[in-house]
């Protein structure tokens, strides 16, 4: 009988390739692409077939069960709005839509020319990627409780965050609420609902269903939604929220943001060959695979969740398939692991340009309108980084006073946290 | 009526309201008596609702609170407490059971990098007031994953309290105030000593008590305190200090009589924070110090303690400070005793200490 397992040494082995290395049957997946290669996205099925109807928000999940493998679409390639996925949203909200995304944009476009500059240590952009924020941070309540990942800062816009406080966090400096101790863009805003971003991915998915499930406990009607992205799903967090969120009925929408890459590594290590949104058909959760750069249809399946979970019916699972523009972050170049401007070939376009042209074309805005609204927040967000910087510098100061260190460890200091306290000062 | 009179008489009501209690009731009697009080504790976990506990520590919550607040979970440490957290945010106070603490290992992310530092990373905006109770430790036999004492892993971490209380009155009394302390507190419960002390095993297999005939088994059936941060002096004595917690404080106490050493016992309750004014005054005093605990030995809490004593007491010192730990290996199922600090082992320990003149 073969021998098998254990730990043999390259050669040792019953199959040796010519090298008397082992002749691996091992199948390790590719990405849409490699630098140097046509970015190929067809793996993705990027149809929207088995996605033409729209259950009512209390149905069955085996009745919704089409939508997790096709992909809710309103406005088609040509900028045309329509199908049963149609939300009915007033003018004036779709244009406070462009503008918040417009917003988001010329934020991140400065943000990331600071960290360039020295001033920021880190930064990451949402680029390509506005519509997911901005418009499920617009379909949600101010009372429901938001617990992103770190490419959600659309959310903040939504919500009306100072955008002074925001970068006033993100450089640490005096006015910084988290005092100082978060790297850039983990914000926190109790008041604005807006959780505590972790470092540590997916960790804030279960907790979102923990929050739920108490403001279920209390009898009351807010909802939790929670963000995650495709590499991120692998986590064992995703598996633990889903079934907390199923077992418990929790009102929450679980979000997964497949922008198909995390930091180099292809949706595709994530998703094993099948959708996000189809995992939560084993969990017996309703999973909506949704065109990510669709505003519309972003909007319409967030409404549809929204209502699900506030009626008592539970929890949601929505796939955002979408594309990160930029880099994962500051600290990596694409350029060494995807194909070289991989975003043009993406096939669902950007998000800010597909609902600006809706807009133009149902003579709601125009192009020297966008020009201007482009103009304007450049220049505001202009304003608020000098004013920004006016309470302190990363590099120069004012921070924090550094014994704050101490506080908040515990709700009171104790007294091994008093010397060191002490220590520290006496060595300054 | 005066005064004196009043506090006379809530003394003996306070007397008559005790009851003989095992560590085991007098845990459920605090989560009586704190999910009486307040509707947002509740307690979560594997076994914990219908069933009350495979210990039994959560028997009668499911009945009179109802499922929601005995709250039976799927078994997945990690999503216990997530769920936990986002609970405590959203102004709940959930008393987790970990139906061991060597099953602590999944949530460990969730304890050190969320639970543990969500005040601070967040300026204080966010906090979560969980309480994770585990029950630990060896001498039942349950090899290496039902024996384990990994405190030491969670007093490393900054942002948690850690208790590990020894007999029935202080487990009721510092479980209280874990429960209702604003920061997050790993509660150690010794499941060796849950229905009785320990002396630690003999070739004859006894050892053990009863709570019947302990002085702490006598509990209070009502709400009291015992603050977290505080020592107990199990045993005055002038010879040398004795440093333990849990099941060993019974195990060292009985060491210490048949010895005949004169040894100042000190039951430390509560890890962190620690009591260091108590244990600094009884090694000012006595000049000799031997820690012991049940956890492996190499980067364990004793270590701490070890250092602790040498910063604030090296001048008083006459001898190496001595430390009786369980053994640098997984917990032998058949070796069971041959692993557990013995009282031999703590009198040898004793005697090389005091050996230095």
């Amino acid at each position: 009988m073969p021998k098998t397992g254990g730990n043999q040494p390259a050669g040792a082995h019953s199959h040796p390739g010519a090298s008397g290395a082992w002749v691996s049957k091992l199948h390790v997946p590719t990405g849409s692409s490699r630098p140097g290669e046509v970015p190929d996205f067809s793996a993705l099925h990027l149809v929207s077939d088995g996605a033409l109807f729209r259950p009512e928000p209390d149905c069955e999940v085996r009745d919704a069960e089409p939508l997790a493998r096709g992909l809710v679409r309103v406005l088609d390639d040509e900028g045309v709005a329509g199908g049963p996925w149609l939300p009915e949203l007033s003018d004036e909200h779709l244009l406070q839509g462009l503008r918040h995304m417009v917003q988001v944009r010329a934020y991140d476009e400065r943000m990331f020319r600071m960290q360039r500059q020295g001033q920021l240590s880190f930064y990451i952009k949402s680029t390509g990627e506005e519509a997911v924020a901005v418009a499920q941070g617009m379909a949600l309540d101010s009372g429901d409780m938001l617990f992103p990942a770190y490419r959600q800062q659309g959310l903040l816009f939504v919500r009306g965050r100072d955008v002074v406080d925001m970068m006033c966090h993100c450089i640490s400096n005096a006015r910084d609420n988290c005092k100082g101790r978060q790297m850039p863009v983990f914000y926190t805003w109790k008041d604005g609902n807006f959780f505590s971003i972790s470092g540590n991915l997916a960790t804030q998915f279960s907790q979102a269903v923990g929050w739920a499930m108490a403001s279920a406990y209390k009898g009351e009607d807010h909802i939790a939604a929670t963000w995650v992205g495709d590499g991120s799903t692998a986590e064992a967090d995703v598996h633990n929220a889903m079934l907390f969120a199923a077992t418990y009925r929790a009102p929450v929408i679980l979000n997964i943001v497949n922008n198909q890459w995390a930091i180099s590594t292809p949706q595709s290590f994530a998703a094993g060959g099948t959708t996000f949104a189809a995992r939560a058909l084993g969990y017996n959760i309703p999973g909506i695979r949704v065109d990510g750069n669709d505003f519309l249809a972003v909007h319409a399946v967030t409404d549809w969740a929204v209502q699900r979970a506030r009626q008592g019916f539970g929890p949601t699972v929505i796939e955002l398939v979408t594309y990160r523009v930029a880099g994962h972050s500051t600290s990596d170049n694409p350029d060494a692991y995807r194909a070289h401007n991989e975003s043009d070939a993406w096939p669902l376009g950007d998000p800010v340009t597909r609902l600006k042209d809706y807009l133009i074309g149902r003579e709601l805005w125009s192009e020297p309108q966008q020009q201007a609204l482009e103009a304007e927040l450049k220049e505001a967000v202009s304003r608020d980084w000098k004013q920004a910087l006016s309470h302190g510098s990363l590099e120069d100061g004012p921070h924090w006073p550094v014994a704050t260190m101490f506080d908040d460890v515990f709700q009171h200091m104790p007294a091994h946290l008093l010397r060191q306290r002490q220590q520290l000062e006496e060595e300054e | 009526m005066s005064r004196s009179a009043s506090t006379a008489t809530e003394t003996e009501q306070r007397a008559a309201d005790r009851e003989t209690m095992s560590m085991v009731q007098a845990i459920n009697s605090a989560l009586h008596c704190t999910m009486a009080a307040d509707p947002a504790v509740l307690v979560m976990g594997e076994d914990v609702g219908f069933f009350g506990g495979v210990f039994r520590c959560t028997e009668g919550l499911y009945e009179k609170y109802g499922a929601h607040r005995a709250l039976d979970t799927p078994i997945t440490e990690g999503g216990i407490v997530a769920a936990a957290i986002g609970m405590g945010v959203n102004g709940l106070r959930p008393v987790v059971e970990m139906q061991f603490a060597d099953y602590i290992y999944p949530a460990i992310d969730q304890i050190i990098s969320e639970l543990a530092r969500l005040r601070h990373r967040s300026g204080g905006e966010f906090f979560a007031p969980v309480t994770i109770r585990a029950p630990c430790g060896g001498g039942i036999r349950g090899g290496q994953t039902h024996s384990q004492s990994p405190e030491g892993i969670f007093t490393h971490v900054c942002g948690l309290k850690t208790v590990m209380p020894s007999n029935p009155y202080d487990a009721k009394g510092l479980l209280i105030s874990a429960i209702e302390d604003d920061d997050p507190v790993m509660f150690f419960e010794p499941k060796r000593i849950y229905n009785g002390p320990f002396h630690g095993h003999d070739n004859n297999g006894g050892g053990s008590g009863s709570w019947n005939d302990h002085p702490l088994g006598q509990v209070p059936v009502g709400h009291y305190r015992i603050p977290l941060g505080k020592a107990a002096t199990i045993r005055a004595g002038r010879q040398v200090t004795v440093l333990a917690y849990g099941t060993m404080v019974h195990v060292a106490a009985e060491a210490i009589r048949t010895s005949g050493i004169d040894a100042e016992l000190l039951d430390l309750r509560s890890l962190l924070p620690l009591d260091i004014e108590a244990v600094a005054e009884s090694v000012q005093k006595t000049g000799r110090c031997v820690v012991i605990h049940e956890a492996t030995r190499t980067s364990g809490y004793g270590a701490e303690l070890v250092a602790e004593v040498q910063e604030t007491c090296f001048w008083h010192l006459r001898a190496p400070i001595e430390r009786v730990t369980g053994w640098d290996t997984p917990y032998p199922h058949a070796f069971e005793w041959e692993y557990f600090p013995s009282q031999r082992r703590i009198v040898d320990a004793l005697q090389r200490t005091l050996a230095y003149h």
